[in-house]
């Protein structure tokens, strides 16, 4: 039985270089207006902030080395004694320090990409799926468990893949919505109005890159 | 900037259950517009939301009070929808023809309020008039050749609205002449081949073709109401699916339930229990 403590949206660092890639600064404030509303994701900027692009199993590793770090002090907020109250044996206890797992969330697509040539090295994606988990919500004109029955490794680790209905099935993508948007069209309850705000504002994808 | 008072205006009508409204709902609204303004013809002014009476009697629907409030909710940061309120007061339930003719009288009331209006010397704010024998006056008359008939009053509507003209007993045959003839609808649909071959398969689709605008959905949202219900009735999120104050109003009012889902059980449909009369 899992319960979802907290979510985390971590946009990719500007020198990933991909196709029409807004500034990071803008891609996290719209993922910040996004989450205005949300009581349990939140954006990060570490990725983001790095001085090139970081693999996927990196960034992992740095938030549940965040989440390690930050125990013992969220312990501390929810109960009320202090810290030099709480005996050394119940410190040491796992109920006392277990930590949560991390677990990367993403759409079926992504499991597909693993099987491109030289996109990912083959121990990181046995790192991802054997240390952390993944958790795959579908995608039209996807099939994951294809995916996954196509690749040795994810086949031994699928206990730690789990696999999400998505509750509609869209074809929604940021592709879509930028390519709307140059075409001048309307993305009005597809993207949070904030965000559409935001995209007027600042000029943002106004134009397709050659 | 191109100056849209030589375009037809239009007025886009939605009628249906909205047990909830959701973002597929607006979309339609959304895509119809820049559909209609895009043909060059069309200056699509304003949207209405006409949610369906108590009286339709289907399966699972809730009280029209909360799910106009909840399509009130939903169109607040709308400056061109709007939600009436006309249909769903009725006790009985209404043609959706005759709800056609409703809006459009009211269209062409309003539309000669104005027009008497503009033949009046101006109206300064506070409402009070101004005494004529301004110069001024004159030039701000417009000729009678240039004034302007109501706008154009067309139903919005999905593919399986379209395709629920063929369903035996639902619809009155003078009524879908109504809809199509004198109207005109717009209807959105994902794959436009099976509705163009729908429309060429009723003789009274294909004689009013010209006046059924299909607009296809490129970006695909299977957002049904249904689902919607059947998610909350599982505890599922429903989240970024509907308006934010429409998610937060179901949550709060508790609305959808196994129990709200069976109401009207055993009930036969207004429209078809009225065809048998």
């Amino acid at each position: 039985m899992y319960q979802v403590i907290e979510g985390i949206i971590s946009p990719v660092n500007d020198s990933y270089g991909k196709k029409d890639l807004a500034a990071a600064k803008h891609r996290v404030a719209m993922v910040q207006l996004a989450l205005q509303t949300s009581s349990w994701i939140r954006v990060d900027q570490w990725e983001s902030e790095q001085k090139e692009w970081i693999e996927t199993v990196k960034v992992l590793r740095h938030h549940y080395n965040e989440l390690l770090r930050s125990l013992p002090r969220r312990k501390e907020a929810t109960s009320s004694r202090a810290d030099s109250e709480i005996p050394t044996e119940d410190i040491a206890t796992p109920a006392y320090t277990a930590a949560p797992e991390l677990k990367l969330l993403c759409g079926a697509d992504v499991l597909k990409t693993f099987q491109t040539p030289n996109l990912w090295k083959d121990e990181h994606i046995q790192e991802i799926v054997e240390k952390f988990g993944l958790v795959c919500v579908s995608r039209a004109g996807h099939d994951p468990k294809q995916y996954i029955s196509e690749s040795a490794i994810l086949t031994h680790y699928q206990h730690n893949i789990h696999l999400v209905k998505n509750v509609v099935q869209s074809d929604l993508s940021a592709t879509a919505i930028r390519q709307a948007l140059c075409q001048g069209q309307s993305v009005k309850y597809l993207i949070p109005d904030s965000v559409i705000s935001y995209i007027k504002d600042h000029n943002l994808y106004l134009e397709e890159s050659k | 900037m191109e100056n849209l008072e030589n375009r037809t205006e239009v007025v886009l009508l939605a009628c249906g259950s909205f047990n909830p409204i959701t973002n597929m709902h607006l979309r339609l609204f959304e895509l119809a517009k820049d559909y209609m303004n895009a043909t060059g013809e069309y200056n699509v002014i304003k949207g209405i939301i006409s949610p369906v009476g108590d009286a339709y009697k289907k399966k699972g629907l809730i009280s029209a009070h909360h799910r106009v409030v909840m399509a009130e909710l939903a169109t607040q940061t709308s400056k061109w929808l709007e939600v009436d309120t006309w249909e769903s007061l009725h006790k009985e339930w209404i043609e959706t023809a005759k709800v056609l003719t409703y809006h459009q009288q009211r269209l062409e009331a309003r539309n000669s309020d104005n027009s008497e209006l503009d033949s009046a010397s101006p109206v300064l704010p506070g409402g009070k008039r101004k005494r004529t024998g301004d110069a001024q006056d004159l030039s701000e008359k417009k000729p009678a050749s240039q004034k302007k008939g109501p706008p154009q009053l067309k139903l919005l509507c999905g593919a399986d609205f379209l395709e629920s003209f063929g369903v035996p007993n639902l619809w009155k045959l003078e009524d879908i002449a109504t809809i199509v003839g004198k109207y005109g609808l717009v209807c959105i649909t994902r794959s436009g081949n099976n509705a163009e071959k729908f429309i060429y398969e009723s003789d009274i689709l294909w004689k009013h073709r010209n006046n059924i605008h299909l607009v296809n959905e490129w970006i695909t949202n299977d957002i049904s109401s249904t689902k919607i219900r059947r998610a909350l009735r599982r505890g599922q999120s429903i989240r970024y699916l509907v308006p934010e104050p429409v998610q937060q109003y179901i949550e709060k009012h508790n609305l959808y339930s196994s129990e709200s889902e069976d109401r009207n059980t055993g009930c036969i449909l207004a429209p078809l229990l009225k065809a048998k009369q």
